[in-house]
């Protein structure tokens, strides 16, 4: 009851901060945000990385521009307007002639790795300095330190691909002569959204191991071995098992074959990466309809023609509001081991 | 002058089945400097933490200024400076640079943070390091920026954890004074705790020893003399050949003696008050050769010898 009762109060005094109290302390979160940006910033590692990041970016939108400029060259002029009506715009992120990967795969492949070299090191590096006692000792609250260097290192994020992919479509406007259509240009802001959140999942689960583990090497050989298991190994498992599951020996009927073909497929989207994958292909190749198996009975008569963006939003819906929960449990858990740790280092 | 700035009311802290702070009650009044004493692991570290609010007691209460720590954290942060013991700064920083990140933290405008950074730095002696990196900075300017550091918010009681740790004798010197002239000329009640003894007993007004979460003495250096060792208040060691049972005896029946302890052809005679020459005196008259005697009277060594690693060996701990 007691509990209750000083919880109420907490509670009000929430609610009825004075202003004075309120604005000084929005002063104080940025601060913080100002300087961890500025750290970022000026660290090698971020700039290496963000500048592997933006070469082979680079390289990709190169191979991508030759292969669609043939294309067009090779086709008669009127056919230009068949191009744009098949979102060639988005052809950009996408397309690869199989010597450099397309964008979104060197997103989904590099984007983790910027994630977790944004966070591995958040917290236990300021507690083996000694200036999280420093830092504690100021009148903010605890949590201030925590998300500060969470929105940080966001924002270094949003920047990135905002700018990379404003980047890619200017180029892409002059280079090859065709601007994009509205809804094509709204998919490309849905995808860079996307991004952001695919990142921030790393960010946040490099921040969780940073809380964890008091060594920041600890943290991020266990992030970056989260990030192979999950890249390269996940999807190997899931095969074997699927060759059990699928065993056409073992399937009595229709509603089976396609209830086991679901299960191999939801064991598939436990992967960020998966999750990640399936909604950029659908964001960004509007033919896709449909991310699980289809009958024929669902295919017979079924025009091929693209998805309006509602309707690929509506079937990426799941894999989005999972990928944003999954960031939430990894930060919900950091910022509760992290409320409750000593403050003392040693 | 008198009343309590930080009153502990019956604090505990406890981790699993062990107490680190042990029903701790203690109040420091406004505008002294205060020795907290004792071992490694005697729970100085918890008890500061716990007047800070960055740790909860398990029980008790602890205020700060009049302001509750556990509930009200932010607001003892606010008039309170702290100097950890594991100190660090943002080494890729200047010193400056760190000192302003603190005022920023503490919601000061930039002009006036630059201000008081530099009339700061100028006050630890540290201007002509203004512009340097503080991760070049040797361990005794790390410790004097770390005191401008917590005196950047303007506090009216600062809390040092061990602030002389790894410093070279002159580098504790200045320290120390420092910390004095804090005192002296701005009013700051200081908090510090310490291992060092010497250090302790140069500038604290009061001294309080702390062992195993439990506050054994508190007072001026008189006072805990007083408490930790009845009348033992002397100590006079004689050096003689030969020493035999006949010359203890006589000693013994002098005026004043508790105690004596025999090593070889040392004697330790515990006394309440110097009677260094009378002893003299017996020795020379049974014509044995006094080689060495000398008199001590006791500091903090001693208690720290007796209370810490001696344990409880000479009985136990006195009360008062």
């Amino acid at each position: 009851m007691e509990r209750l009762q000083t919880l109420k109060g907490n509670i009000q005094k929430w609610f009825t901060i004075p202003n004075r109290e309120k604005s000084s302390h929005m002063t104080a979160f940025q601060a913080i945000v100002r300087k961890e940006f500025t750290d970022y910033i000026t660290s090698w590692r971020i700039i290496i990385l963000l500048l592997i990041i933006t070469f082979t970016c680079i390289g990709s939108l190169y191979t991508a521009i030759t292969n669609i400029q043939d294309a067009l060259d090779a086709a008669a002029e009127e056919t230009k307007e068949v191009a744009r009506s098949a979102f060639l715009f988005l052809k950009l992120f996408t397309i690869s002639d199989g010597t450099l990967p397309s964008f979104i795969t060197f997103v989904g492949f590099l984007g983790p790795l910027l994630g977790v070299a944004l966070g591995f090191d958040a917290i236990n590096s300021e507690r083996n300095k000694g200036t999280l006692s420093r830092l504690m000792a100021q009148p903010i609250p605890r949590d201030f330190v925590l998300n500060g260097k969470f929105a940080a290192a966001l924002l270094i994020n949003a920047l990135l691909f905002f700018a990379l992919g404003f980047l890619v479509m200017s180029f892409g406007i002059l280079i090859l002569g065709i601007p994009p259509t509205l809804e094509e240009f709204l998919r490309i802001i849905c995808f860079l959204i996307l991004c952001i959140a695919y990142i921030a999942f790393w960010l946040n689960l490099g921040i969780l191991f940073s809380v964890r583990f008091k060594q920041a090497a600890t943290s991020a050989l266990a992030s970056i071995a989260i990030w192979i298991f999950f890249s390269l190994f996940y999807s190997m498992l899931v095969e074997l098992l699927s060759k059990s599951i699928l065993n056409p020996e073992n399937i009595a009927s229709t509603s089976d074959a396609i209830s086991k073909q679901g299960l191999v497929l939801n064991l598939m989207r436990i992967s960020p990466n998966y999750l990640f994958t399936e909604s950029t292909t659908t964001l960004m190749s509007p033919s896709v309809r449909s991310l699980g198996p289809l009958t024929v009975e669902q295919t017979t008569g079924a025009i091929a023609g693209p998805l309006p963006l509602s309707q690929s939003l509506l079937l990426i819906w799941p894999q989005l509001t999972g990928l944003i929960a999954a960031t939430l449990v990894c930060f919900a858990l950091s910022y509760l081991l992290f409320m409750r740790q000593e403050v003392r280092s040693k | 002058m008198s009343s309590p700035i930080i009153t502990l009311d019956e604090i505990s802290k406890q981790y699993d089945e062990q107490y680190a702070v042990d029903h701790l009650s203690l109040a420091i009044k406004k505008g002294e400097i205060f020795g907290l004493l004792g071992p490694n692991g005697a729970g100085k570290s918890t008890s500061i933490l716990m007047m800070l609010g960055l740790s909860e007691p398990t029980t008790g209460s602890v205020h700060v200024c009049g302001i509750n720590s556990t509930s009200n954290p932010i607001e003892v942060k606010r008039r309170v400076g702290y100097l950890p013991d594991d100190l660090g700064f943002y080494e890729h920083m200047t010193g400056f640079e760190n000192l302003l990140y603190t005022a920023s933290l503490n919601g000061l405008s930039r002009k006036l943070a630059e201000e008081r950074a530099n009339y700061l730095l100028q006050r630890v002696g540290l201007t002509d390091a203004t512009n340097k990196k503080a991760g070049k900075y040797s361990r005794g300017m790390r410790q004097r920026l770390g005191l401008a550091d917590v005196l950047m918010k303007d506090p009216e009681v600062i809390i040092l954890d061990e602030p002389t740790l790894g410093i070279d004798p002159e580098g504790v010197r200045e320290i120390l004074k420092l910390i004095q002239q804090l005192n002296k000329e701005d009013g700051i009640t200081v908090l510090l705790s310490s291992h060092q003894l010497h250090q302790v007993q140069q500038i604290c007004d009061r001294v309080g020893i702390f062992v195993k979460g439990k506050l054994l003495a508190e007072g001026n250096m008189e006072e805990l003399a007083k408490q930790l060792f009845f009348e033992d208040l002397f100590i006079i060691y004689v050096k003689a050949e030969p020493i035999d049972s006949e010359l203890i005896e006589k000693i013994r029946t002098l005026r004043g003696v508790n105690h004596i302890e025999q090593a070889l052809d040392k004697l330790e005679i515990y006394v309440d008050h110097d009677i260094s020459a009378d002893i003299a005196k017996i020795i020379v008259q049974n014509n044995i050769s006094l080689t060495q005697i000398q008199k001590k009277n006791y500091g903090l060594d001693e208690i720290y010898h007796r209370y810490f690693e001696g344990g409880d060996s000479r009985g136990e701990a006195p009360n008062s």
